[in-house]
C-alpha cells in the first residue's frame, strides 16, 4: 500500500466536488484528506487529494478521474519532489498556570502560533506535514486536547532542476 | 454574423426544440406531466415525432434501442420527480452498456429547488454515477450550448447517456438565443490517436503467438469496425471469440467464429479461449460474466488490449500491450501494418486444426433439450425464418442465454441486449426504439415472460405508434434464471419464482390491439413466424417450453471458464 498525492485541476463550477467524491465512492477508493480551493485562474479550481492503495488501485483512480470530463488536469504527485502542507488547529487544555508557558514553548519549537490564550484553553495554530502534526498532536494529548480541526492537505510539485 | 448565430428572441422551451432539431432529432420518446409542460407545447408545434410511453423507464430503453442501432443519441422526455427517478434504470442500463442516450427531466422552478416542491427529485444527484455528464440550465439561453455538448458527449468516444434537467422557469422564460454550430468541452478528450510503437508492438506479439485468438467486445460494433476486425482475422487465420455484447461483431456462421465466451459462453469458445497463449482483444472491458475470475482468465496467456477508454486498460486484466483509440482506426493501423509485413498465415497450422476439431465436436454433441419445443430448436427456426439483417433485442434470463447460444448473428451489428446492467424488461421497449430507427428491417425481441412483464405495456406505443415488432416469448412461466440457480445452488428450494400461468399473453397482445398467436408445436411456430413477418401490427408469439430446461454450458460465478458445466 502506497500514500499518493493527487492534484486536481477542475473547472470552477458547482456540483464538482460533489462528481469527485462519488467517484470515489462509486468505485470503491478512499479519500485520506481532501482539500479545495480556486487556483491563480479564477476559471479552476484545484483540489487536492490524500488516497492510500496498492499501485494498481492509484492508477485506476487517476484514470477515472482523467476521465471525468469535468476535470481539466490530474497529476499525481511526487511525493519526494512536492511541497505539501497541512493546516491545524488545536484547541488545548490549560489545566493549571504553568501548561500555558509549556504550550507556548511546545508551539514555537514548531513554528505554531498561538490564538485565544485564555486560562482554560489555548488554540494553536501549525501549518506542517501530517509527521509533524502527528508528533504535536501526541505532545498536547499530554495536556488534552480539547478539539482539533485540520484542512487536509494541499500541495505543489517542486520544478524540475535547472541544470 | 451568419444566419445560424443571429440572436433571436423565444422562450427556453422553444429553444430546446430548435436545438434539438438542430441536432438532428426526429423523435423523443416521452411522457409528459407538470414540470415539462412547456417543452411539451413547443415539441406539439415543432417537427419532432413524439412517441408516447406507458412508463417512463420504457422511454430510456427505446432511447437506448434506437441510440444503439443507429449510433445517434436517443432522445427521451420525462416530467420531475418520479417521472426523473423511473427513467433512472433506464439511464443506468445505456451508461453500463456505453450506449448514447439524451435524457431531458423538467424539474421544479429554480427557486423551488432545495424546498422539497411537489414531484422535486435531485435527479442530477441520483442518476450521477450513471451519467457520462449532465447539465442544468439555470438560464434559458444556457440551453443550446447545452444541448450541443450534451449530444457531443454522448455519441464520441465511449459512448454513454447525458443528463438535461431543465426547470420549468427556465423553460418558460424568454431568453435572446444563438445555436452554437461548434462547441468546445475542455475537459474532455473522447479519442487518442492509437500509439503507433505500441500497435507495432501488438502485431509483433500476435505473430509471436503459437496458439492466437480474437476477442471481440462490444467496442467492435460501436466503431463499426466489422470490416477491419473480419480481415486481420481472415489474413492470420486466427479464431475469434466474442463477448456476449460482442455478439453480432463477428459474424457467427464465418468458419472463424467461435461465438460467445463467458458465463453461458459457447463450450468451443470457452474451451479454446483458455487454450490460447494470446489474445487480441477489441473493445471489451473484460466483465466477470464474459471472462470469470480475472485471476483465471490471465494465467499463461498474453492480453493485447485495444480500448477508447483508457481506464478500462488495467482495470480488471493486466495487459501485455495496450492500444487506446477508436478500435477501428486502431485495428486499422494494426491491419495495415500486417500488410506492410506480407504476413499470410496457412490453415494447416496445427493451432487452427485443433480449433476446428474442438469447435465441430461441441458443434455436433453438445446435447440440447430433447423436446420438441426446446430452446435451440425453436431459436434456430426463428434463425431460419429471420432476414439476416433483421435486428434482434434480448429480455434478460434464460432466454437471453438461450440467444446467445442458439440464435446466430450473422449481419454485422444486428443483436442488442442489456449485457452490463442486465435490466430486465429491456428488450422491448429497446425493439421498438430499433423500429424507429430502422423501420425497413424487421425487428424481434427474443423474450422471456418475467422480463416481457415489466415493460409489456409497452404494446400500446408498438400498436399505436405503428412500429410493428415481433416479441418471441419464451415461455416458461416462471422467472427461468433464478429458477435455474435455484435448482442448481440452492437444492431445489424453489422460492418466488413460479409465476403461475398468468397472464395469458395471446388474450393480453389482443387487448392491445396486437396479434397474439401461440406455437405450441413447430408446425405452429413456423407459421407464426411467417404470420408475424407480414404483419403490420406488433405481434406477440407465446411459445410455451418445458419449465425445468436449464441454460447449459454454465460457468459458476466465481469460477474460471475452464469449470464450464456442460449438459449431462
Amino acid at each position: 500500500m502506497v500514500w499518493a498525492i493527487l492534484s486536481i485541476k477542475v473547472e470552477n463550477k458547482p456540483g464538482i466536488l460533489f462528481k469527485v467524491t462519488h467517484l470515489f465512492r462509486s468505485r470503491n477508493f478512499n479519500i485520506d484528506s481532501i482539500s479545495v480551493g480556486v487556483t491563480e485562474d479564477k476559471k479552476y479550481s484545484r483540489m487536492t487529494i490524500t488516497t492510500i492503495g496498492d499501485e494498481k488501485q492509484i492508477t485506476q483512480i487517476v484514470k477515472q478521474l482523467d476521465k471525468m470530463i469535468d476535470t481539466i488536469e490530474v497529476r499525481r504527485l511526487d511525493v519526494n519532489n512536492s511541497v505539501y502542507r497541512e493546516l491545524v488547529m488545536f484547541k488545548i487544555k490549560v489545566n493549571k498556570p504553568e501548561d500555558s508557558m509549556e504550550i507556548n514553548k511546545l508551539a514555537s519549537a514548531y513554528s505554531a502560533k498561538i490564538h485565544d490564550a485564555k486560562k482554560e484553553s489555548i488554540i494553536v495554530e501549525m501549518t506542517a506535514t501530517p509527521h509533524q502534526i502527528s508528533a504535536f498532536e501526541e505532545l498536547a494529548k499530554k495536556f488534552g486536547l480539547k478539539e482539533m480541526a485540520r484542512t487536509g492537505i494541499t500541495a505543489l510539485e517542486r520544478e524540475e532542476h535547472e541544470h | 454574423m451568419n444566419d445560424n448565430n443571429k440572436m433571436e428572441n423565444m422562450i427556453g422551451a422553444t429553444a430546446l426544440m430548435k436545438s434539438l432539431e438542430k441536432e438532428g432529432v426526429k423523435e423523443v420518446f416521452g411522457l409528459p406531466g407538470g414540470a415539462n409542460l412547456p417543452m411539451y407545447d413547443e415539441l406539439g408545434k415543432s417537427n419532432i415525432r413524439h412517441i408516447l410511453v406507458r412508463h417512463e423507464q420504457s422511454a430510456a430503453h427505446m432511447a437506448d434501442g434506437f441510440g444503439r442501432v443507429s449510433r445517434k443519441p436517443g432522445v427521451c422526455f420525462a416530467t420531475s420527480g418520479p417521472g426523473a427517478t423511473n427513467l433512472l434504470t433506464g439511464i443506468a442500463t445505456a451508461q453500463a452498456d456505453s450506449a448514447p442516450m439524451v435524457a431531458v427531466t423538467g424539474q421544479v422552478p429554480v427557486a423551488m429547488i432545495g424546498k422539497d416542491a411537489f414531484q422535486e427529485s435531485d435527479i442530477i444527484g441520483m442518476a450521477n454515477p450513471a451519467l457520462k455528464y449532465s447539465y442544468q440550465p439555470r438560464t434559458p439561453e444556457e440551453i443550446p450550448t447545452m444541448v450541443k455538448q450534451g449530444f457531443y458527449i454522448a455519441e464520441t468516444g465511449r459512448p454513454g447517456p447525458v443528463l438535461l434537467d431543465i426547470p420549468k422557469d427556465v423553460q418558460q422564460n424568454e431568453g435572446k438565443f444563438t445555436f452554437p454550430d461548434e462547441v468546445r468541452v475542455p475537459g474532455y478528450h473522447p479519442w487518442a490517436d492509437p500509439d503507433i510503437t505500441n500497435t507495432a508492438r501488438a502485431v509483433e506479439l500476435l505473430l509471436s503467438a503459437q496458439k492466437p485468438i480474437i476477442l471481440a467486445g462490444g467496442g467492435v460494433i460501436i466503431s463499426s469496425a466489422f470490416a477491419e476486425l473480419q480481415s486481420i482475422a481472415e489474413l492470420l487465420m486466427i479464431p475469434v471469440v466474442t463477448t456476449f455484447k460482442g455478439k453480432g461483431a463477428f459474424p457467427e456462421n464465418h468458419p472463424l467464429s467461435l461465438g460467445p465466451i463467458g458465463m453461458h459462453g459457447h463450450a468451443e469458445a470457452n474451451k479454446l479461449m483458455t487454450e490460447a497463449d494470446c489474445v487480441l482483444a477489441v473493445g471489451t472491458r473484460f466483465s466477470d460474466r464474459s471472462v470469470g475470475t480475472f485471476a483465471e482468465f490471465e494465467k499463461n496467456l498474453k492480453i493485447i488490449h485495444m480500448d477508447v477508454d483508457p481506464a478500462e486498460i488495467g482495470k480488471n486484466q493486466t495487459t501485455s500491450v495496450a492500444v487506446v483509440g477508436d478500435v477501428r482506426a486502431s485495428l486499422r493501423i494494426f491491419g495495415k501494418m500486417l500488410m506492410d509485413k506480407a504476413v499470410r498465415t496457412s490453415d494447416d497450422n496445427p493451432w487452427l486444426k485443433h480449433v476446428k476439431e474442438v469447435k465441430q465436436y461441441w458443434r455436433e454433441n453438445l446435447k440440447i433439450h430433447p423436446g420438441e419445443m426446446g430452446a435451440a430448436k425453436i431459436l434456430r427456426k426463428l434463425r431460419e425464418l429471420l432476414p439476416n439483417e433483421s435486428i434482434v433485442t434480448t429480455e434478460v434470463g434464460q432466454h437471453q442465454m438461450w440467444a446467445s447460444l442458439f440464435f446466430d448473428a450473422i449481419h454485422p451489428g444486428t443483436f442488442f441486449s442489456s449485457t452490463g446492467l442486465g435490466t430486465m424488461g429491456w428488450g422491448f421497449p429497446a425493439a421498438i426504439g430499433a423500429k424507429t430507427a430502422r423501420p425497413d428491417v424487421p425487428v424481434v425481441d427474443i423474450a422471456g415472460d418475467g422480463s416481457f412483464n415489466m415493460t409489456e405495456n409497452s404494446l400500446a406505443t408498438a400498436v399505436l405508434e405503428d412500429l410493428p415488432v415481433i416479441v418471441f416469448l419464451i415461455n416458461n412461466y416462471s422467472l427461468g434464471m433464478v429458477a435455474q440457480w435455484q435448482r442448481t445452488f440452492y437444492d431445489r428450494r424453489m422460492v418466488g419464482v413460479d409465476l403461475k400461468k398468468c397472464p395469458d399473453y395471446v388474450k393480453l397482445a389482443e387487448s392491445y390491439g396486437a396479434q397474439g398467436l401461440r406455437a405450441q408445436s413447430m408446425d405452429e411456430l413456423d407459421s407464426a413466424i411467417k404470420t408475424a413477418l407480414k404483419s403490420d401490427v406488433a405481434t406477440v408469439i407465446d411459445i410455451p417450453i418445458d419449465p425445468e430446461e436449464d441454460v447449459l454450458p454454465f460457468v459458476a460465478p466465481g469460477t474460471g471458464l475452464k469449470d464450464m458445466i456442460l449438459p449431462s
